[in-house]
């Protein structure tokens, strides 16, 4: 960038043939380079032709219609049916449950990092998110099943095994670590003047923090929640484990579910071959699931970019 | 603002900062009624603070549960043959040899495969590229790939170099995939590393005749490498404990003999876990509880590397 600026004068201590030696090498490094950049280029685009490609063969043999309409999803069975709402259905479910945990403990988490936390307590506090950020999904899966689900089927004996809710809870705690990141990142970006203002008027710290400061970093605190709902959707391991393979429309979290992730889990494990309706299933239920998930990161961009709060 | 009977009136503070607008506009950030009473605001946001607090604490709490649980469940396995054995039905016989060996490999070939690779993007992005479209596509597009569902990586895995390349279900086919899969972590933490240094080392080598390559591979290289490494390892620790992607193309969980090349069908830690805890049994959980201490252990080893290294090799400017 600041290189731009500079026009590079001709050394006078270098020869002629050494100097078209380096322009040539300056030029072959950055096209290498201007290469290794564009390979997460061709990643999209592989991801958009494979998708498309396997969704396509898909839709040939199965409706929109079929698709769409339907309320059954049964692809492996012997009497097929292609509805993908019981798919959708558990992974608005599991996720909607994993926001009520992360959304209001991870913004309070931010909260109290940004603005009641000293120095010496965010420096204890902070690797602790940071671990429980790190955790691999499928230990949380492992804890889900064998923690969380015996204890909400101590307290309701009609919890399922596999539940919705026992795998909403842990992925709740693993994307809390996220969501209070991304919202304290938000809220430092709130200069102080506004704090001191509203001190100044006689606000109490907890009035300063949700009346002025939380308002003011809104729209990054908006797309971090987006970015966290857009992870529970795409979280794949924990619903795999935890929250069962029975793609139905219920809203009673005690039940089995399946989730879109957790089909092409299924799928996968089996031996299923190439070219079958069934693989190119799992291809379009992961195209429904990109579509979901890119059209939450690009509204979660929009909002950030869009009504960014410029403070000098 | 809001009148005596609810209504909002319009703002008529001036607008030549753009501060608070939205909240006004969300009608939030405006008291809708004044609590004359300060002992009692006081001790109201002493309370609130503590809520805040508890939050911390009990996603802290969850962590420690979580640790203590798999802990209490997983020593009584935790003893050499975990490290021996080949996974087995039976699970006095049982372990992780073919998945450590898994692990390692893929690791190792992630990392040769991903450093060029993602370094190399984030060089360009930071210090080569001109301010134009294409910039600013590829920006966005790698921003935007790091959103992208690991699952959904496997699909292209799936078909790309399972399907597309022939490659089958090896560990080669496994490594490209997760190189895909780290890639964004690495540019992102690359160009963060680039950034921090200087203007004015830059500046310098430029004033000494270098040329923009050579100002980037003897200067702005070498104060970054640091952030880099640090970077490249928690990609790294990703990729590990990585499972979904390595499923999707087909990674196998009963492997019982030695891995000895890249094109070899393979398995990792975190996939002989899950097929551990899928196993009814309550001896294979605590298997998997095992191989959970032994993946933690792993991990916690690499962010002790990556910390160690932040600071040993970071400069302060």
């Amino acid at each position: 960038m600041i290189a731009n600026r500079y026009r590079l004068p001709s050394s006078p201590f270098r020869s002629d043939g050494l100097h078209q030696r380096r322009k040539w090498e300056e030029r072959a490094v950055k096209a290498i380079l201007l290469l290794l950049a564009l390979v997460s280029v061709l990643t999209t685009l592989g991801i958009i032709y494979v998708l498309f490609q396997e969704t396509v063969l898909f839709f040939r043999q199965v409706s929109f219609a079929q698709f769409f309409l339907d309320t059954r999803w049964t692809p492996l069975f012997l009497s097929k049916r292609f509805g993908i709402w019981p798919l959708v259905n558990g992974t608005v479910l599991v996720a909607t449950g994993a926001m009520m945990v992360a959304l209001p403990l991870g913004l309070l988490a931010a909260i109290f990092m940004s603005e009641f936390a000293n120095e010496r307590v965010r420096r204890i506090l902070k690797p602790f998110l940071e671990v429980l950020a790190g955790v691999p999904t499928v230990v949380y899966g492992y804890f889900a099943l064998t923690f969380i689900t015996p204890i909400l089927r101590a307290i309701f004996p009609q919890t399922q095994i596999f539940n919705a809710a026992s795998a909403a809870i842990a992925m709740g705690f693993m994307i809390l670590p996220m969501v209070a990141s991304l919202s304290e990142d938000a809220l430092y970006a709130v200069p102080n003047s506004l704090r001191e203002a509203a001190y100044a008027l006689g606000a109490t710290r907890w009035e300063v923090a949700t009346q002025v400061v939380v308002p003011a970093a809104l729209s990054g605190i908006a797309a971090a929640f987006i970015l966290a709902i857009s992870r529970a959707v795409g979280e794949t391991m924990i619903v795999a484990i935890a929250a069962g393979q029975q793609p139905k429309l219920t809203l009673n979290p005690l039940e089995s579910i399946e989730t879109m992730t957790a089909y092409i889990v299924q799928v996968s494990l089996g031996d299923t071959p190439h070219g079958t309706l069934e693989y190119q299933t799992i291809f379009a239920v992961g195209m429904m699931l990109f579509l979901m998930t890119l059209g939450m990161n690009v509204a979660s961009h929009l909002l950030a970019r869009r009504f960014r709060e410029v403070y000098e | 603002m809001t009148t005596d009977d609810g209504r909002r009136t319009t703002d008529h503070r001036p607008q030549t900062t753009n501060y608070g607008r939205q909240a006004v506009r969300a009608g939030w950030g405006v008291a809708p009624t004044f609590e004359p009473n300060l002992p009692r605001r006081k001790v109201m946001g002493m309370v609130w603070e503590g809520v805040a607090l508890l939050a911390i604490l009990l996603g802290i709490a969850m962590l420690l549960t979580l640790l203590v649980k798999v802990f209490v469940d997983g020593l009584p396995y935790l003893r050499p043959q975990l490290f021996t054995e080949f996974p087995s039905r039976f699970p006095d016989k049982a372990g992780l040899r073919s998945a450590l060996q898994g692990s390692i490999w893929l690791m190792v070939m992630t990392a040769l495969l991903s450093f060029p690779l993602g370094v190399g993007a984030g060089i360009y992005l930071e210090e080569f590229a001109p301010k134009n479209a294409l910039t600013r596509f590829i920006e966005i597009n790698v921003a935007n790939l790091a959103g992208v569902p690991s699952i959904i990586y496997g699909l292209l895995g799936l078909g790309l170099f399972v399907r597309g390349l022939g490659l089958g279900r090896s560990l080669l086919a496994g490594v490209l995939t997760m190189t895909l899969v780290i890639l964004p972590i690495i540019i992102v933490s690359t160009r963060e590393a680039l950034r921090a240094v200087p203007a004015s080392i830059r500046e310098a080598a430029l004033a000494l005749g270098a040329s923009r390559w050579e100002m980037v591979r003897d200067h702005v290289l070498v104060y970054s490498m640091g952030g880099i490494l640090t970077g490249m390892i928690l990609a790294l620790s990703r990729a590990i404990g990585e499972t979904a992607p390595l499923i999707t193309i087909g990674a196998l969980t009963y492997i019982a003999f030695d891995l000895r090349g890249p094109l070899d069908i393979f398995t990792v830690l975190p996939i002989q876990i899950f097929n551990w805890v899928s196993m009814p049994q309550e001896a294979f959980h605590r298997l998997a509880a095992a191989g959970i201490i032994v993946l933690l252990a792993l991990l916690l080893t690499m962010n002790a590397l990556a910390i160690w290294l932040r600071n040993r090799l970071q400069k302060r400017w």
